[in-house]
Parts: C-alpha cells; structure tokens; sequence
C-alpha cells in the first residue's frame, strides 16, 4: 500500500490522524497533514483505507496496485 | 416515464415546505417525510420561507458528492442560495468568514485558526477538560437533589472550553449565551437578530483591539500577533471569525450533552454499555454514533449550484439552491447498514457527516469529540441511579432552534 496526500486540498479536520494515527499527522503551525509514513504496515491498512474514505477534502489518495 | 413528466412539471404550488415538522412522539428521529424522500426521490424539490423552491438532497452519497464539489458554493452572495431563515438572511453583513467563503478565499482564512483544533493540541486539553466536568458534577450534586442538566453541565462545559481557548472572559457568558440564542432561534424577529449579532461582533471587538495593546497567550492574543498586525486580516473580519468561534464552539456540544443525556436515558441498554465501559476506545466510538443519531444541526446545510451539474441522475442548474438534509444522511441504510433508525453505540459510524462534509467540515470537531468523550465518560459513571425528573412528555425539543437540542433537562440521581 503506497499514501498519496495532497497538502494543498488538505483544511485540517484530523479525520485521518483520528483513523490511523501511525501513518499520519499533523504539520504543528498549521496542523496541515504529513505522513508519517507512505508506506503503512499492514495493521494500518484498515485505518488508511478509512481516512482516505472520510477525509473531507478528498486529499489522500491509497493506491493498492 | 410519464411519472417522472408529472413530478418535472407539478405545479410548484403542490411543493411541501421544508423544514418540515417531525413524527408525533419520535423526537430523535429526523422527519418522516425525508425518509420517504430518500427512499423514492432522493433529490427533489421543496419550499422554503421565503417562496423560493431550491432542491433537497436527503442521501448520504450524494449529500457526500455536493459538499466535497466545487460547483456548489457556500456563499450566500450569489443568487438563488437557499437561506435558512430570514433572520439569517438580514444579518449576513460585510467581512465574512470561511463559513461562507468557497476556494481559494476558505482555506487561506481557515488555515489561520486550524492550528489550535488539531488532535495533539485539543488531546493536550483533555486532562483540563476532565477537571472542568468533574468540578461542575461536585457543584451540581452538592446542590442537588435535582438540576437542570443544561444549566449545570451541558453549557458551561463547552462554554468554558471555548472561553479559555479563545481568551474570552467567561464571566461574560451570560452576555454571549443570551445573544447567541437569539441568532440561532428560527422565529427571531430579523431586527432582533442583526441587534445580537452586532452586539455580540463589537463586544469581541473591543476584545480584540485590548488584545492589541495587550497580547494575550489564546487564539485571539496570537490572532491579533500572526494575521492582524501583518495586515493578512482586519479586525472586522477577526472579530466575525471569533463569533463564529464563540457560537459556534458552545452551543452545539452543548445540545449534544443534553440531548445526548437524554437519548441515552430512553435507551437503558446503550446507556449500560457507554456507563460501564473501562474502554476510551467505546465511549470514543459511543460518541460518533451519537453524533450520527442526533445530528443536531437538523435544518440542512445550504449550497447553490455556480453551473449546471448532474447529481445522482438530477440536474441541478446554475443559480438553483440545494439543500443537504445530513439528518436523513445519517439515518441512510446505504451507509449504515442495518437499523439506522436504532441508536447502536457499538455501530461503525465514524463516517457520518454530523459535521458536514467537503472543505467547510467543522473545523472544531476534534475539540468537540474530546468534550463529548469526557462527559459521556464521566457523568453516568459517578451518578449511576442518573434519571429525567419530569415526564418524558414534559421536555421541551428545540424544534425552534437552528441548532436541535433540548431547552432543559431536569434531572435526579
């Protein structure tokens, strides 16, 4: 599983640092996200998947390919 | 086919009027009408106060497809946006805030203020916000036997949350409450509602401008600091986005706790579960679902189509209002499986959109799960014997509010 985020869409509701705090955060003047990491362990899957789903400015992407 | 001409071409004099009223005797559920609507016609249109019929979108995916697409906006400018009232129709002034701005203006104006909702710092003030709960519960069982719950906890727990964060004086609550009532009740005669809202906008900023001559270490302090001085914001518009902050940042929690209370205390089974839980991870996932259940903002959130754009098969043409009803989203069996119409605090429900959807999600919906965490957590935990001290029959729904709630709870323990 490989993140995608996009920091310019992102408005910092916390959705995802709430569904899989392992893999993102947020940037500490803005609370903009960054990604811990791009590449999840796969006990992360489940929340990456979930905070792709509702993050509410469509700004992180999972490519499972 | 020839269903789908009639409905197209009814006469608009046949439309039902949103908001329309709910069930006799179910006031946790959304109105019937918008289930039926969801099943059957999921985007069709209604008629609103002021005459104008924009469409009502009562599905979770496509509430979803709305809010998170640029070609809906948020600003009330343009014509054709369904206002909620006419009240808050008369006091839309100058100066707006990123509540109604759409991109790029709203993230450059949102993105001055997420810094202080951001999990780690609202996390940061959860031990305090447990100090706070635990004191108002000693002051209101020491002066029990019975206490309005909405008096003694419900409001001065966000209240206070919000006052501190923002560095506003809470011995002024009384002063914000009174007049944010007021901008939030439906039938608020419009004069009387630009009177409070004006009242309330040079109150904060005179509060401003003291935080100018004397920097303050809150929101507002470093407001003033980052943006005002540097010319990024007037301090028009940060005295509206602190209002916004203020109303915004107590009112609704507020409603949650008590109305929250009260659901759980109509269903002794989950209240069990959130009561006797040593799991944060439960009341956590408690709190969501309450979120989803009640979703107390119950009057739909208003966008209006910038071009012509097909939703769900519906077109919606430029200039045409919509309106997302996130009450019936919630209660969507597309989305959550099941009953949806059963409050379920075990459910999977971190995706509803009580917060709304798309950029303008609520942007303090991390301090708002953190206060929810702690009093759900808390209350029923030190008062277990906690009971409605009125007949059910007796409460007061906030029908006639903006913002769903109850007016009291009295209650015994």
């Amino acid at each position: 599983m490989k993140v995608l985020i996009d920091q310019d869409r992102c408005v910092g509701s916390g959705q995802c640092v709430l569904a899989a705090p392992t893999v993102f955060d947020q940037r500490d003047e803005d609370g903009i996200v960054v990604l811990i990491t791009d590449t999840p362990s796969a006990e992360a899957f489940d929340g990456t998947r979930e905070a792709a789903r509702i993050c509410p400015a469509l700004a992180i992407e999972v490519d499972e390919s | 086919m020839t269903d789908t001409l009639s409905k197209a071409t009814a006469p608009e004099g046949d439309l039902a009027a949103y908001p329309m009223p709910r069930a006799q005797g179910c006031p946790f559920d959304p109105p019937t009408e918008l289930g039926r609507r969801r099943a059957e016609e999921p985007i069709s249109r209604v008629r609103i106060w002021d005459g104008s019929t924009p469409w009502l979108v009562t599905g979770y995916e496509h509430q979803r497809a709305v809010l998170a697409d640029p070609r809906f906006s948020a600003n009330p400018d343009h014509p054709g946006y369904p206002y909620t009232t006419a009240s808050v129709k008369a006091r839309r002034q100058g100066n707006p805030t990123f509540i109604t701005m759409d991109n790029p203006e709203h993230d450059r104006y949102r993105r001055m203020f997420t810094r202080d909702f951001m999990i780690k710092r609202v996390e940061a003030l959860r031990l305090h916000i447990q100090s706070i709960v635990d004191g108002l519960i000693d002051d209101m069982v020491a002066q029990g036997p019975t206490a309005d719950l909405v008096q003694a906890l419900a409001l001065p727990v966000p209240s206070l949350v919000i006052c501190e964060l923002l560095g506003v004086p809470y011995a002024d609550h009384e002063f914000f409450q009174q007049r944010t009532r007021l901008m939030i009740a439906r039938d608020t005669d419009p004069g009387a509602s630009v009177t409070a809202t004006r009242e309330l906008a040079e109150y904060l900023t005179e509060l401003i401008r003291r935080k100018e001559a004397d920097p303050t270490d809150d929101l507002l302090g470093r407001l003033v600091l980052d943006q005002v001085r540097p010319g990024n914001i007037s301090l028009e518009q940060a005295a509206n986005a602190a209002l916004l902050l203020l109303v915004a940042g107590h009112e609704t929690t507020a409603n949650m706790i008590a109305l929250g209370t009260l659901a759980l205390l109509r269903n002794p089974d989950q209240l069990a579960l959130v009561r006797d839980t040593e799991d944060s991870k439960v009341i956590a996932n408690a709190v969501e679902e309450m979120l989803r259940y009640l979703t107390i903002v119950h009057n739909g959130r208003r966008r209006v189509a910038l071009e012509d754009a097909e939703i769900g098969g519906q077109l919606i043409r430029a200039g045409e209002g919509v309106i997302l009803t996130n009450d019936s989203g919630n209660r969507d069996p597309g989305a959550f499986p099941g009953d949806p119409d059963q409050l379920d605090v075990l459910r999977e429900a971190r995706h509803h959109v009580a917060f709304g959807y798309g950029i303008h999600q609520c942007l303090g919906q991390p301090l708002a799960r953190v206060e929810l965490q702690v009093v759900y957590g808390t209350l029923y935990r030190r008062l277990p014997k906690l009971a409605l001290a009125v007949p059910f029959d007796d409460v007061r729904f906030k029908d006639d509010m903006l913002v769903y709630g109850v007016h009291a709870l009295p209650v015994t323990w």
